[in-house]
């Protein structure tokens, strides 16, 4: 399996991200700057955590107009996977990709815990190793992770299952409407998540909760 | 040419950094405050002075980059 992030000025979480990625697939991860306007030949291209421009405007919101989106549009458009990761979820957001907002967190307050995910879609690309209302611990580290939108969009998103994963146990960290804390485009094959499942999957990291997630994506 | 623009929450849209400001607000003494909305403000200096072109450029700007209008509405004024 071929895999490529995308690097932004100010993202900070590609390493552990390409750590993750090259466990599971066992072949090096393509790095892509923000300027390209091609990718290498790849299947699956994530955009991981940080900061990318600072946060200006709105969280993503920069990133999201940079050249080498029209390059994941067009992966996307034939049907290539793309994975986001918290900055990585709010660009695909800004960028159009994915449905909804990533606001301020309701208490304001940036977020660093671990949180309980439960699995509400077990046929999605990154969870195919779980099972619907598996539930797995995630570190989730964020300002902006409060999950916006309209009635109908919610709606359509729920009855089409495109919610991936949702805080479970009482632990959602920011205010996400119906506890989303992560969904995919009604084609299933773009997904985005705030939570941090490349930071579970180590004994070092204290629990490997979320290995399964990226055996998935090489299944 | 100067364009201003105002970015807005859209009504409906919660904004907890202005209900803490409103609560902050309250605790310096100001009383009778229904509501706070916090916005954006840009200014954006534009070359020539063809009114009807800025105005339709800038509601292209902001559609494109300085609103998300899934959850913002923007109004521009032009001087």
């Amino acid at each position: 399996m071929k895999t490529a992030i995308i690097q932004y000025p100010g993202l900070n979480r590609e390493a552990d991200m390409i750590m993750a990625l090259e466990n599971v697939s066992g072949a090096s991860v393509k790095t892509v700057w923000h300027t390209e306007t091609e990718l290498p030949q790849t299947d699956l291209v994530v955009i991981p955590g940080g900061f990318s421009y600072g946060d200006y405007l709105r969280c993503g919101a920069i990133a999201a107009r940079s050249p080498v989106m029209a390059a994941i549009k067009a992966h996307a458009e034939k049907g290539g996977k793309v994975l986001g990761v918290c900055n990585g979820f709010q660009i695909l957001i800004e960028a159009g990709l994915l449905p909804g907002a990533l606001m301020r967190n309701a208490k304001l307050k940036f977020v660093c815990k671990r949180v309980t995910l439960s699995i509400e879609n077990d046929s999605s690309f990154f969870t195919s190793k779980m099972n619907r209302g598996d539930k797995v611990r995630c570190p989730v580290a964020h300002h902006d992770g409060n999950y916006f939108a309209e009635a109908e969009t919610l709606k359509k998103l729920e009855d089409n299952n495109q919610v991936i994963f949702r805080y479970a146990d009482g632990t959602n960290p920011n205010g996400s409407l119906h506890d989303i804390a992560g969904i995919s485009n009604a084609k299933g094959n773009i997904i985005g998540m705030m939570p941090h499942p490349e930071n579970m999957i180590e004994p070092l990291h204290g629990r490997t909760d979320c290995l399964p997630l990226f055996e998935s994506i090489a299944a | 040419m100067k364009a201003m623009i105002k970015v807005t929450l859209k009504t409906g849209v919660l904004d907890p950094q202005g209900k803490a400001i409103m609560g902050s607000l309250g605790s310096l003494g100001f009383s009778g405050i229904d509501s706070v909305r916090q916005g954006k403000y840009f200014e954006v200096e534009l070359a020539g002075n063809n009114k009807a072109a800025a105005m339709t450029q800038m509601q292209d700007m902001c559609e494109k980059l300085l609103a998300n209008t899934v959850i913002e509405d923007y109004e521009i004024e032009l001087a």
